[in-house]
């Protein structure tokens, strides 16, 4: 295995420290991985802008190349493209899912109209019953990706990943 | 070093900052759980687009200031933000009236300069619109709901909607820096009373007459607010230089 794939073999372990069931590599936020340079390099792009998690994503990230032999890794941030829900993988999806969180819709591929706001969002599953028939609760929820749910079948509170 | 970027990123960077600042200073004082949620949800998404954009003033400076020194070390006359951001949350529909008016002029803008020739602000803007969304329909929602609720809280919306009406004019105020760089927020009126006056309508509120059309704060001039606002935000940091978490 080359160093470029050891790198990336070591950041793909890295867990997103809010949604634990996804790693970074799922989230889709790993853009770059290059240990071939004068220095290794992990480029990651944020969630959301304002993510507190992501401080703690780089560090986690650090340490885990310094642990695979990569004790100068720069971990760098890139904004553009913007990263969006689309990226998540189906395996991640299905993941969240078994963690009690409705994904985000997938959206058309092509060019998709930014909506001026959002005023009733599309009616998620319950990730528990499958029953479709929910209410949402809170449009922010615990952390800055999520929104809160109700079942009307089962009864239970879920979360959805917002479609950003 | 290229003057006019800077003092245009600066400006958005501003507006994000005093408009977070603002809002995280309610969290725990919301009128229900799931509101307080949203408001620090909604005050951390702003200071995520401060921090990108503050970072971004600095390295267009290039003289090492960073986005801590650029929102710590600065006095009061050196910010640029709107006067409207800086109006104190003296009661909710204040602060749902404020957030109405600015996202929606945020949502405008940040579309136009998500299109934009600057790659790195373009970056930004795509990024924090789609947040910015999520503010507007959760400010208009609020809006109409109390708005068309009761007696006593369309009273205090309409005199939310009363006093913060005069500071919008300044949102769209041309001017050489506006014009330097960038998309001129000027031509964003229109667009921005199409988004506006509709949800007031629907709220049952008047929209008021424009007259008073108070500016300044472009300019460092700010409302006799803005001193506490900064007093506050910098009292940490002062005291602890560099400190971080
Ligand atoms: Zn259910």
């Amino acid at each position: 295995m080359n160093a470029t794939a050891r790198l990336r073999a070591a950041v793909a372990t890295v867990r997103d420290p809010e949604i634990r069931v996804l790693t970074v590599e799922e989230l889709g936020i790993v853009r770059d991985v290059d240990a071939e340079g004068s220095r290794p390099t992990v480029t990651v792009t944020p969630t959301y802008v304002g993510c507190p998690a992501m401080d703690l994503i780089r560090s986690d990230i650090a340490a885990a190349a310094r642990d695979a032999g990569f004790p100068d890794v720069e971990v760098r941030t890139v904004l553009s493209p913007a990263w969006t829900t689309d990226w998540l993988s189906d395996e991640a999806r299905a993941k969240l899912v078994g963690a009690g969180i409705t994904p985000p819709a997938c959206r058309a591929e092509g060019r998709v109209l930014l909506p001026l706001m959002v005023l009733s969002p599309p009616k998620p599953r319950c990730p528990r019953c499958g029953a479709a028939d929910t209410d949402e609760v809170s449009r922010f929820g615990s952390t800055a990706c999520k929104s809160l749910w109700r079942c009307n079948s089962c009864r239970e509170p879920f979360e959805q990943m917002k479609e950003h | 070093m290229n003057e006019k970027a800077v003092a245009y990123v600066l400006r958005l960077g501003d507006d994000a900052l005093v408009a977070a600042q603002r809002m995280a200073a309610l969290a725990t004082w919301a009128p229900q759980l799931e509101e307080d949620v949203a408001l620090a949800n909604i005050a951390l998404d702003l200071l995520g687009q401060a921090r990108a954009l503050l970072t971004y003033a600095g390295e267009l400076e290039g003289q090492g200031r960073d986005e801590d020194l650029l929102a710590y070390r600065r006095d009061e006359h050196e910010f640029t933000s709107a006067l409207l951001v800086e109006q104190p949350d003296t009661d909710f529909a204040a602060t749902m009236v404020k957030l109405l008016f600015f996202s929606a002029y945020q949502r405008l803008l940040y579309e136009e300069l998500s299109a934009g020739d600057d790659e790195t602000l373009a970056a930004i803007a795509a990024k924090s619109v789609k947040e910015v969304a999520y503010h507007l329909s959760h400010a208009c929602a609020w809006t109409v709901r109390l708005g068309d609720g009761t007696e006593e809280s369309k009273r205090r919306m309409q005199t939310a909607v009363d006093e913060l009406w005069p500071y919008t004019h300044e949102l769209f105020a041309s001017d050489s820096v506006w014009r330097g760089y960038g998309f001129d927020p000027a031509g964003l009126r229109e667009r921005w009373l199409g988004i506006v006056e509709p949800v007031l309508a629907e709220a049952t509120l008047e929209r008021p007459v424009d007259d008073w059309a108070p500016t300044g704060g472009r300019d460092g001039l700010h409302t006799e607010h803005f001193g506490y606002l900064v007093g506050e935000m910098q009292s940490l940091h002062r005291a602890h230089e560099g400190v971080s978490w």
